[in-house]
């Protein structure tokens, strides 16, 4: 047990380990599944022992500090708003290329209801519409800004969309969403390179870190 | 449901929306779409627990503000992380404000050049609001804490509240590495089980 590297989950989850050997577990960790497993319960009962900490009352003041300084920085998100205008992007997104009419359908049906993040992504120069045959599309900026527009209904209770990027054939975690009649529009939290795919799977509660069924939905390859 | 669906939301921006009813998860999504509203909610949901936390391991009220400070800032920076963590929302942010919490005590450490004598727990003052609630909690923790047996129990004070690593644990306790990383590891193992017994995992939930 004293050497086994699985017995480190412990020390870990209860934050004991220096730096240097966190650094090294998790190393271990990326490779090993039954220790995120056991990683994922034992951090529920540490972090329950916050709770065993004598009761104190924080200053008013820290957290008019904290939102003060969390608005300073307030990262470069695009807000939502009520748009103003949907005719402007459509028309923008009209330029864009020869995108499938059924993207746009579904895309300006959804503006109705506002979507910001769609439209910014593909007001950038150079953006492009990559289709995803009948469920929808993808908005990709040169820079690899992907917002997707997806039509699925909602997904049961027990199951969520989850979004990929798939690269050299290796799936990343794109973002869970629920579903909804109509279009769901979702960001991709990281970056769409040119040459990959954008793809969804209905996955359990909470997501997988690798899809297990086939997509529901696929774009084309990217290109950017 | 953890999914960032943008138009499921309420129009962002306006003051004093109601958050009230959103889960935590819920919050963290909006959070990650920077809406400074729902990290206030958070704050008030968590603020009082994370800065108790940070106070027994701190034993200093400005540093356990920074840490709870910086813990904060973390969850405003990087919620969008969060949606692979596989975790609630509160172990989240609650880790995070330990681990901060644990940072700057091993800073204070290396400048005095030893370990903080682990000081006895405070007595608690709980206002009668309190002892209805986050008093419940901190007694079913604490009533998890008596069952174990002591040497574990020791292990996971010492390293959870002290802010010791495993090493320090070894030459404070006077046992080998080995001995210490095996306490650790199944004192919290049974922790979890005793936890669980107690239905706490449900009640923090909400």
């Amino acid at each position: 047990m004293a050497n086994d590297v699985h017995a480190l989950v412990g020390p870990y989850a209860l934050d004991t380990l220096d730096r240097a050997e966190e650094q090294s577990f998790e190393e271990h960790l990326a490779l090993c599944e039954r220790c995120r497993e056991e990683l994922a319960s034992l951090r529920e009962a540490a972090a329950s022992l916050a709770y065993g900490a004598p009761q104190a009352v924080p200053p008013p003041d820290l957290k008019v500090r904290i939102l003060t300084q969390a608005r300073a920085e307030r990262p470069n998100v695009v807000p939502l708003r009520r748009r103003r205008s949907w005719t402007a992007p459509l028309a923008a997104a009209a330029a864009v290329a020869a995108v499938a009419a059924v993207v746009l359908g579904i895309w300006a049906a959804s503006l109705q209801n506002s979507q910001d993040p769609f439209e910014t992504v593909l007001s950038k120069p150079g953006s492009r519409l990559v289709s995803m045959g009948a469920a929808g599309g993808v908005a990709v900026a040169p820079d690899g800004t992907a917002v997707l527009a997806v039509a699925v209904p909602p997904a049961p209770a027990d199951k969520t969309y989850e979004a990929w990027v798939i690269e050299a054939g290796k799936a990343k975690p794109a973002g869970l969403f629920s579903g909804r009649a109509g279009t769901s529009i979702v960001e991709i939290p990281r970056r769409v390179p040119s040459g990959s795919v954008v793809a969804v799977t209905l996955e359990r509660k909470g997501g997988v870190r690798q899809p297990t069924s086939k997509p529901l939905a696929q774009s084309e390859k990217v290109t950017t | 449901m953890i999914g960032l669906v943008l138009q499921d939301l309420p129009a962002a921006g306006g003051r004093g929306r109601d958050l009230v009813h959103l889960s935590d998860e819920a919050l963290l999504s909006l959070v990650a779409s920077s809406d400074d509203d729902a990290l206030a909610e958070l704050y008030d949901r968590f603020g009082g627990v994370a800065y108790g936390l940070a106070l027994r391991i701190l034993h200093d009220e400005a540093l356990a503000q920074d840490a709870v400070q910086e813990a904060f800032l973390s969850v405003w920076r990087t919620a969008d992380r969060f949606l692979a963590e596989r975790a609630r929302a509160s172990t989240w942010i609650l880790t995070l404000v330990h681990r901060r919490a644990v940072d700057l005590v091993r800073r204070e450490d290396r400048r005095r050049g030893e370990p903080l004598e682990a000081a006895p727990e405070p007595e608690a003052r709980e206002t009668v609001e309190e002892e209805a609630t986050l008093g419940f909690q901190r007694r079913v923790v604490q009533e998890a804490l008596r069952r174990l047996p002591p040497d574990q129990r020791e292990a996971i004070e010492l390293g959870y509240y002290g802010g010791l690593t495993q090493s320090q644990l070894a030459e404070r306790l006077g046992q080998p590495l080995g001995t210490v990383k095996s306490r650790t590891f199944t004192g919290l193992a049974r922790l979890r089980e005793l936890l669980a017994q107690a239905g706490l995992e449900e009640s923090f939930s909400n």
